[in-house]
């Protein structure tokens, strides 16, 4: 089967004042697949979701989303090509002046024509699926941080775009919610062949679900393929970072 | 950086600024004019930074209106001139204090919120996540800020005016024995309808001026909480100045020839 290319970074470099975080960085995301994006924190994992919905654009490069090119492409326009891309914040950034079931159907109310029943019961299943339909009507600021977690995930898979980035969504939760995200997002590429990136520290969950892998290190994609591939990779730096060993080339 | 640079950075910066608030008011243009515009989200918010700054305009224009009766009072009471005092106060009012406190006076409690409330959306990656789902910062959160206070600053400018007026008549009163008949009577030959419609004309770009640099100063936020600080500040510093600027080149437009 032939492969089809959904989005890529294509020879990123991004500086923020005079640090470079990203340096010619290239990455293909596969349609119909979950790539997962691995590497030390602060290595720029992030920025690369940012970069793939349009919301920093590099000094050099280009990123490409379905043939577009979203760093040389108006913010008017942008907002058209986002409602087809969703971000699940890697801290939530739920809007504080709304609930948490106002906040997960934003996306539904804002931009599209759909009936308020109906939005009622995307935004309940969205709820369900991450187990937190009991605190709709609370806001933000009365929840705990899993549970805002849980509450972006569902905002960003409540529109069922068809590609999904979403920013660690595991990191800080219980073992449930863990299990019950990573089903969510397998689950959401079986049914409408969504496409997914995924940054992680969850080494098994990823193992679970990652068809590609990529790891980053010190702003440079120093490895990408296959799962397999990338667990069998002869890289040390990889191998070190898999293993969490503490003496290899990663300096600490 | 040596001084004819650091020249140059500092223009540079400032048409950024400009450039930037003057995109900001196009694009908030743009939205209004299409009808894109939350109606729920502008009635709160007119309530929340138009409402809520009633009390500190009336005390404001009221102590104002008293100050202004006082001070001419007594002087043109010695020179037989009382029946001048409400007409003074009526047309400083009217035309320049009454606009222009209360142009101050919400742009340190509104702008200042604005900003801060702007500001630290950005700071916890909320402006992001709007511009994430394809929503326009601009549309979902400047425009109900910038109707709210356009419709509302005229109307707080009305009860200052009579507010301040009404302070007015009662110093006159007490101190040099003007009838409020008489205070009334003058205020009603020396302005008019024109002085309160002009005074209010200027509130409408005072009242953009407040909503859209609170805006601009909040979404270039940058590094957390002490970045939300200055934008605040900013937002208060930055809208005064353009008041009290425009209230000049206002006045010379609206009255320069007419008097
Ligand atoms: N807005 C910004 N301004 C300046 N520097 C930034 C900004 N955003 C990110 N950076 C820098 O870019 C680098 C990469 O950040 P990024 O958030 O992408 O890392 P990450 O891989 O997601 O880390 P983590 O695993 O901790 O989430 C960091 O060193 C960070 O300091
Ligand atoms: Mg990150």
């Amino acid at each position: 089967m032939a492969e089809r290319i959904i989005a890529r970074l294509d020879s990123v470099s991004l500086r923020f004042g005079d640090r470079l975080v990203l340096q010619n960085c290239s990455l293909p995301i596969v349609e119909g697949a979950i790539t997962c994006i691995v590497g030390l924190s602060g290595a720029g994992k992030s920025t690369v979701l940012r970069l793939l919905d349009g919301l920093v654009r590099p000094q050099e490069g280009h990123v490409y989303v379905r043939d577009v090119d979203v760093c040389h492409t108006k913010e008017r326009e942008l907002n058209k090509i986002r409602r087809s891309i969703s971000l699940s914040f890697q801290f939530a950034a739920l809007l504080d002046s709304l609930t948490l079931e106002q906040n997960v159907s934003l996306p539904l109310v804002e931009n599209t024509n759909m009936r308020r029943s109906e939005i009622r019961q995307k935004v309940s299943e969205a709820l369900d699926a991450v187990g937190l339909t009991f605190a709709n009507t609370n806001l933000p600021a009365e929840l705990s941080g899993g549970m805002l977690k849980r509450a972006g995930f569902a905002r960003a898979v409540v529109t069922q775009p068809d590609l999904i980035l979403y920013d660690e969504p595991t990191t800080g939760l219980d073992p449930i919610s863990v299990h019950l995200i990573t089903k969510t997002i397998m689950r959401l590429r079986e049914r409408s062949n969504g496409t997914a990136v995924v940054t992680s520290h969850d080494l098994p969950a990823i193992y679970m679900m990652a068809d590609y892998m990529a790891m980053l290190f010190e702003g440079v994609i120093i490895a990408y393929g296959t799962t397999e591939e990338i667990r069998q990779s002869q890289n040390p730096i990889v191998q070190q970072f898999l293993a969490g060993d503490e003496v290899g080339p990663i300096p600490i | 950086m040596n001084p004819l640079e650091r020249v140059g950075a500092r223009t540079n910066a400032f048409f950024e600024y400009a450039g930037g608030l003057t995109q900001l008011l196009g694009s908030s243009i743009g939205f209004l004019f299409r009808a894109r515009i939350r109606i729920g989200e502008a009635i709160s918010q007119a309530y929340l930074l138009g409402y809520q700054s009633l009390p500190i305009t009336l005390l404001t224009s009221l102590f104002t209106g008293m100050v202004i009766a006082l001070e001419s009072a007594v002087n043109a009471v010695q020179y037989g001139l009382g029946n001048i005092v409400g007409g003074a106060v009526a047309y400083t009012s009217a035309r320049e204090l009454g606009p222009m406190l209360t142009g101050i006076v919400v742009a340190g409690r509104a702008g200042s919120a604005i900003a801060a409330e702007i500001g630290s959306m950005v700071v916890t990656d909320q402006v992001e996540a709007l511009r994430s789902m394809g929503i326009e910062p601009a549309r979902y959160l400047v425009v109900p800020r910038l109707l709210a206070l356009v419709v509302m600053l005229p109307l707080l400018t009305i009860f200052a005016d009579v507010i301040s007026i009404i302070g007015g008549a009662w110093v006159a009163k007490i101190f040099a024995h003007i009838g409020y008949s008489d205070f009334m009577q003058s205020a009603r030959t020396t302005i008019s309808m024109g002085d309160v419609e002009k005074g209010l004309i200027k509130t409408v770009v005072f009242a953009a001026i407040i909503a859209l640099v609170g805006s601009f100063q909040g979404l270039r936020t940058r590094g957390g909480a002490a970045g939300v600080g200055k934008s605040t500040t900013g937002a208060v510093v930055v809208s005064m100045m353009l008041i009290f600027i425009s209230n000049f080149a206002l006045s010379v437009l609206l009255y320069g020839s007419s008097g």
